[in-house]
């Protein structure tokens, strides 16, 4: 029985250690794309009432 | 110590969850988006690119997981399919409904806030009709299932066009165009070689319904519609030499199969051991991928301006 128990336990270790490893690329990914639209983003008025006079155009 | 139910779940290892996402359908999948995208033209930084793919991708799995939960009942029926995570009993049904519910709506969410939210509403429909459409209400009830349920896996090169493009352009329509007529006699040729599968498990395949002989005639008839569509589109803006001269050879192959197919009878084809049927069913599995290799090709000279050997058809034929 207690080998039983013994052999469940390392499964869970590997499937937990693989899991861990999906969970990091998923954060990484998301981080990497975040970081990507930021600075691909235009140039935006953003909501502080700041004049920004680069994003003026000419009439 | 651990009760039964627990044991059981700590057996139900992730290769397990891994072969619910139907990892061959999902390559074809992914192989597919990318010469979508790659096809509009349109660039988009690479990791944007690389995280639609995998959302697309795993989009499909969600729909795999669900269209298993739906046909557990009768995946253990079939020899094709009792091998199945679910009726090999390594994982349990509702694991795979909640498995493919939570993937479906992570992908279509993170494909909308990645891509765009047209990309995101294919990838949804898609999954949608994979599952409502198809397996529900189709697959059992109609032996023009794998006609209309095709169109499921016609989508993600249209979804990976409009997820970098962000329209949904002619050239998408043609690729569908090419998968969704591509589907039948692919299917048709697997379940006259599987019949008994499916009669135990009464699915009503053409071959079910209809007998042998009107589904070889069919599997003849979609061939030869296949041929115009996958030959017209070197005429289009995604073919050009190297995808005229591979569909010519591709399809003059896949006819002679089908003919072949169409020509045998119960007693020559048992004889033989199908070996016609088999050949059709995998001939075109790599006539599919060789296809769309050629438009990845044909759009990546395109992109990178090899001038000296691209040129379209299109300026030979009708200019």
């Amino acid at each position: 029985m207690k080998n039983n128990d013994l052999e469940i336990s390392k499964r869970r270790s590997s499937t937990n250690i693989v899991l861990g490893l999906i969970l990091a690329f998923f954060v990484m990914l998301i981080f990497s794309v975040t970081v990507v639209k930021l600075s691909n983003g235009d140039k935006m008025q953003a909501y502080d009432h700041v004049l920004r006079p680069e994003m003026l155009t000419d009439e | 110590m651990l009760s039964k139910s627990e044991t059981d779940y700590s057996s139900a290892d992730l290769t397990a969850f891994f072969e619910l996402m139907k990892p061959r359908v999902m390559r074809l999948v992914i192989f597919t988006t990318v010469v979508g995208m790659v096809a509009s033209q349109e660039f988009i930084h690479p990791v944007i690119a690389i995280a639609s793919v995998i959302f697309i991708g795993l989009g499909a799995g969600a729909a795999g997981a669900l269209n298993m939960w739906w046909d557990s009942d009768i995946d253990f029926m079939m020899a094709r399919t009792d091998k199945r995570p679910i009726p090999s009993g390594k994982v349990k049904p509702e694991d795979a409904l909640y498995f493919g519910l939570f993937l479906s709506v992570l992908s279509v969410m993170m494909l909308g806030l990645i891509a765009n939210f047209l990309a995101a509403f294919i990838l949804g429909f898609t999954i949608w009709f994979y599952i409502f459409i198809y397996s529900i209400w189709l697959k059992r009830r109609t032996p023009q299932n794998i006609v209309i349920g095709g169109a499921a896996g016609a989508f993600p090169p249209v979804i990976g066009w409009v997820a970098t493009s962000g329209n949904i352009g002619l050239e998408s329509i043609l690729m569908f165009l090419l998968i969704f007529i591509w589907t039948p006699p692919h299917f048709w040729a697997l379940s006259l070689f599987s019949h008994s599968d499916y009669h135990r498990a009464n699915v009503p395949m053409l071959n079910v319904t209809y007998g042998k002989p009107h589904t070889r005639l069919q599997i003849l008839l979609y061939t030869l519609a296949l041929t115009i569509i996958s030959v017209g589109i070197s005429f289009s803006s995604l073919g050009g030499i190297f995808y005229f001269i591979s569909a010519l050879i591709l399809n003059g192959y896949l006819i002679y199969l089908a003919v072949r197919v169409y020509f045998q009878n119960e007693q020559l084809s048992i004889g033989l051991n199908m070996k016609y049927e088999k050949k059709l069913f995998l001939f075109s599995i790599s006539y599919l991928f060789v296809l769309f290799g050629m438009i990845l090709l044909e759009a990546l000279m395109d992109r990178f301006q090899i001038a000296s050997v691209n040129f379209q058809l299109i300026d030979i034929f009708f200019r």
